[in-house]
């Protein structure tokens, strides 16, 4: 996994709630056996006027040029500034393998569905959680001032704003200690393979039943 | 000993998983039961490969192909080369590849015990009391009614949980949805939870997990306590529960995947204590009257945008904040719906009966009461049955509902998940309108441009009657 200490990036904003992860990358790309190749479809149906598929290339596109994402003044945006509840829906991943490979690193809202808050931690996404006065100062800021520009640092766990203002944000200690070292859960989570498994043989122990015979 | 201060039944599962705590206070939590499909597992078996890892435990995991399978009778039994798309059919044959590597047991498209996910757990007496479940899908909450933790996961933890059978998780709050009452004739779980979120809004359970309590859950079967945990998610509640009675039991016993004989007899004894303590304390708590709720349909593009059927469709500027009257702003632009329509004034283009909400047996059985003796109505171009599962549908065949939807002009299928979000062939155009009685109504979500209405199987039934929605409650 990519690490993540100190992010500097351009900011759009998606001010809407409830963003569910069906917008974010539709179904028909759900079928890839691979982590990679969702970028160009991120929020396939909102960023293009015509229906998307695998077998369409970006340039064949009919671009939507409303939708934000496609102004000029957001290209090489790193942060997504979101509404709330954003993520919700399905549990899939590629929601996250979408927005990282699109280049967004940081999403910052209101609030998140669970499952998408998870996965942004497994592919070095930070999701950041403000409250709801932050939030909107950050829309009308990021509307008002073309190229507006944050610093993410996570180590300091802080935002800081191009008016030297700084917003803290919280995370969890283990999180945060896997993202700035690029750890992978996995490798983390085996440290405790005696502990899990002295706990299985007592589980068998006391619940047989859920163990095939 | 110290009084064991008393415990909701959250608590319970989560204490009796909980191998080991961090610091920062998130848990190690042990996985009983692992579900599988071909759409969120390629790239996870591709990591364990790749790193050199196994799976923990192998019997743990179970399988079988749901999304993308064809369910047009005459291609299904052609097997994997019957699914025409190329992407979709490598993408089920590296499930069968990557099952076959690692010995995982799996239900493949031509086993008879194909179907959804969440249908063909618990028909098979895999989801048990007390586990805990996941799977790479947010409707893993379903399995909820049978009082198991059970939690949709994203890709990577699909990885985690098969290389080290343990998921890294913070404990959510509990949430208590006390539905007095029972529900009225015609009126079903699906109508119940889609009323519950049209309360809750589709994050009031976020960092929640939800226990259905009181009279209407109670006397609800098996199928409709799947229908009400299914949907927990969309309250953005990761999972729901119902605790252990003896509807659970007898549904369970001397299914294959069950306890047998002495075992069947001490599994009993011990998940007869899974129920929330009479002193449990609820960080949260939410009580409606079962006996008021009427057929629902969903007016918006979200699952919590929903009225009763003698509702209308809501004037936007009707909302209190301008958050909210913008989201219905949206809604009605893209459901193509004007304001202070009735809904049963609303047409329908086509009606599709499945999913994991509402694709059991006994869905079927209550739409096919409502089909019987009568004919899809002119103006529906398709009106769609797909059962959950092999073995539903060969049950649904042998009680001659299937011939009741084939008569009434209903297409019989084999069990996939279908036009619920169309990743196979069956999907919306753009602007058509589908009665549907799956489970999320998000824009594209049945087809790019299509709009969709939830309602309960009874619902769906009776709109492709009519052709536009209607109260059941007027053809029982």
């Amino acid at each position: 996994m990519k690490p993540f200490t100190t992010l500097v990036g351009t900011v759009v904003p998606l001010n809407l709630a409830n963003v569910d992860t069906d917008q974010i990358i539709p179904k028909q790309f759900l079928k890839s056996i691979r982590r990679t190749g969702f970028g160009d479809n991120l929020f396939d149906a909102w960023r293009f006027l015509d229906e998307g598929d695998f077998h369409k290339t970006p340039n064949e596109r009919e671009l939507n040029h409303e939708f934000v994402l496609n102004h000029a003044r957001y290209n090489g945006a790193a942060i997504l500034l979101a509404g709330e509840n954003f993520g919700c829906g399905s549990s899939r991943e590629h929601a996250v393998w979408a927005l990282e490979e699109y280049g967004i690193r940081c999403v910052i809202a209101p609030s998140f569905a669970d499952i998408f808050f998870n996965n942004c931690f497994k592919n070095g996404v930070l999701p950041i959680v403000l409250d709801n006065v932050s939030i909107r100062k950050l829309f009308e800021e990021v509307e008002q001032r073309e190229g507006y520009s944050l610093t993410v640092d996570l180590p300091a766990q802080q935002i800081l704003k191009p008016d030297g203002v700084t917003l803290a944000f919280d995370i969890g200690a283990h999180a945060k200690h896997a993202l700035i070292n690029g750890l992978d859960d996995i490798t983390l989570t085996l440290e405790d393979a005696a502990a899990i498994r002295a706990f299985e043989a007592a589980h068998r122990a006391n619940h047989p039943w859920y163990f095939p015979q | 000993m110290p009084p064991v201060a008393a415990q909701t039944l959250y608590d319970k599962i989560w204490n009796m998983h909980l191998v080991t705590e961090r610091v920062d206070g998130t848990g190690l939590l042990y996985i009983d039961r692992h579900l599988l499909h071909e759409v969120t597992s390629p790239q996870a078996f591709e990591g364990l490969k790749l790193a050199g890892r196994t799976p923990w435990r192998v019997d743990s995991n179970l399988a079988t192909p749901d999304h993308n399978v064809p369910t047009v009778p005459e291609e299904r039994v052609l097997g994997i080369a019957g699914i025409e798309d190329e992407v979709a059919r490598i993408q089920v044959q590296t499930l069968d590849d990557n099952c076959a590597e690692f010995g995982i047991q799996q239900f493949d498209i031509r086993d008879q015990r194909q179907g959804i996910v969440h249908v063909v757990g618990p028909e098979q007496g895999a989801t048990l009391p007390g586990m805990t479940i996941v799977c790479g899908d947010s409707h893993t909450s379903t399995h909820g009614a049978f009082a198991a933790l059970a939690q949709g996961i994203g890709t990577s933890e699909v990885e985690h949980v098969l290389a080290t059978q343990c998921l890294v998780q913070r404990k959510a709050a509990n949430m208590r949805i006390v539905a007095d009452g029972v529900l009225a004739e015609g009126v079903f779980a699906k109508d119940l939870v889609l009323t519950i979120i049209g309360q809750t809004g589709t994050a009031g359970g976020a960092g929640f997990t939800f226990e259905y309590v009181g009279e209407a859950v109670r006397v609800l079967s098996m199928e409709g306590r799947m229908t009400l945990c299914n949907m927990s998610i969309e309250a953005g509640a990761r999972a729901g529960l119902v605790a252990v009675d003896e509807t659970t039991l007898n549904y369970l016993k001397n299914l294959p995947f069950s306890p047998q004989g002495d075992d069947w007899e001490a599994a009993a004894e011990a998940w007869r204590g899974l129920v929330s303590d009479p002193n449990a304390v609820f960080d949260a708590e939410m009580r409606l009257d079962a006996a008021a709720v009427e057929p629902q349909v969903t007016w918006g593009t979200t699952p919590g945008l929903v009225t009763g059927i003698s509702g209308e469709v809501p004037d936007p500027d009707s909302f209190a904040d301008e958050a909210t009257r913008e989201t219905a702003r949206r809604a009605l632009a893209y459901m193509g719906l004007e304001p202070g329509t009735a809904m049963v004034d609303v047409p329908i283009d086509r009606a599709f009966i499945g999913s994991c909400t509402n694709a059991r047996i006994e869905d079927l059985r209550v739409a096919a009461a409502v089909v019987r003796g009568r004919q899809v109505a002119s103006t529906v171009t398709q009106a769609l049955v797909v059962p959950g599962s092999g073995l539903v549908k060969a049950q649904a065949e042998a009680e001659g509902l299937a011939q009741t939807f084939v008569d009434a002009g209903f297409e019989w299928r084999a069990a996939g998940c279908s036009m619920c979000l169309a990743m196979n062939a069956d999907r919306l155009e753009a602007g058509e309108r589908c009665a549907s009685t799956s489970n999320r109504n998000f824009e594209g979500r049945q087809g790019h441009g299509g709009r969709t209405h939830l309602v309960s199987p009874a619902m769906a039934a009776a709109a492709a009657i009519a052709g536009h929605f209607v109260d059941v409650r007027e053809l029982l």
